[in-house]
């Protein structure tokens, strides 16, 4: 079962034991009708590998894409989307809503 | 994240106790605050006040702002009967993340072949509650039909301050049930607690609808606070 938080915060120890490049996306501030709320998970490894979710599946991909960059360098980021313009279709919410995203490695 | 941080947050969690981790996203910095330590921390009060509202989010303490990752003991459902509807309630339990501990002492009900990976217990609901517990976070579902079983279940639930409460039977098994409880001591404001008929009006008929109209009950109660009115 890999749908709930206990799951994901379970394997993202499990595979940085492993010896696994593990990041850790956490939702930290939501505006209007964001899908998840704020302490919602996803865990990337460094192959993109993820489990869990931060919205809906809209912006997972951009996150996953930064992830990489945080496993690489081990700097920590605040990422915020939100649903501005048409560019924004390919990563932020259609919902309209505004989130934030915090991506860290674990060391 | 240290991964020792999250190892113990995972411990934790597991452990059933309350924890709320707190970084500060500008410096790069965190910490866990286990639920003992919580009283004595310097946030302390920001800390009890985002635990109390079962939470994360960010709060602003000082000069400082700070995301709180809140994590409170998993929801558990306590079930007395190894019946037919737990079997049934099992594997949608896990899914939706909820603990499920099953109680009977019928031994002939409770065999690990009816209920593989659940949290088996062939003995009296007395002995096993009062070793157990029943806290905040906990539902206490009674299914048996019998009431040598299932009524001292609900003395024990009754008497806790458990989320939920909920016991299977007919309008009319349900009224003989308050009788027993209103001999017992309990006054009609402590019954009014017990859902009966349990479960949502969903029209449910299987052993797996009865299961799905009961958990959705039991999320209902659990999420029901953070329902905005229509």
């Amino acid at each position: 079962m890999i749908s709930t938080e206990t799951d994901i915060l379970r394997a993202a120890e499990d595979w940085a034991r492993a010896g696994r490049g593990v990041a850790i996306a956490t939702v930290v501030e939501t505006w209007g009708s964001a899908p998840r709320p704020a302490g919602s998970h996803l865990v990337i490894d460094g192959a993109g590998n993820f489990l869990g979710s931060v919205s809906g599946g809209c912006v997972e991909g951009a996150v996953v894409a930064e992830a990489a960059d945080v496993i690489a360098d081990g700097k920590a980021r605040l990422l915020e989307f939100g649903v501005a313009d048409e560019a924004a279709w390919q990563v932020g919410l259609s919902c309209g809503g505004r989130i934030k995203v915090y991506v860290e490695k674990v060391n | 994240m240290e991964l020792s941080t999250l190892a113990a947050l995972n411990e934790e969690r597991q452990a059933r106790r309350a924890a709320v981790l707190v970084s500060d996203l500008s410096a790069g910095t965190q910490r866990l605050v286990k639920q003992a330590a919580i009283a004595g921390d310097p946030l302390a009060d920001v800390l009890e006040r985002q635990l109390r509202s079962g939470k994360s989010g960010m709060v602003e303490a000082g000069d400082r702002s700070y995301f709180l990752t809140v994590q409170a003991p998993h929801p558990r459902v306590v079930v007395t009967g190894a019946v037919h509807i737990s079997q049934a309630m099992a594997p949608m339990a896990r899914a939706l993340d909820l603990d499920l501990v099953v109680i009977d002492p019928r031994t002939a009900f409770a065999t690990p072949e009816r209920f593989p990976d659940v949290t088996l217990l062939a003995e009296w609901p007395e002995e096993t509650i009062g070793r157990i517990g029943l806290d905040a976070y906990t539902a206490f579902v009674a299914l048996t039909h019998d009431p040598k079983i299932d009524d001292p279940g609900l003395v024990a639930a009754l008497r806790s301050d458990c989320f939920y409460i909920g016991a299977l039977g007919s309008r009319k098994t349900h009224g003989r049930r308050l009788e027993r409880l209103t001999e017992a001591g309990f006054e009609a404001s402590a019954t009014s607690r017990i859902h009966a008929p349990i479960g949502l009006d969903i029209g449910a008929v299987s052993p797996a609808e009865i299961a799905l109209a009961i958990l959705a009950e039991i999320v209902a109660t659990l999420r029901g606070p953070r329902r905005k009115p229509a």
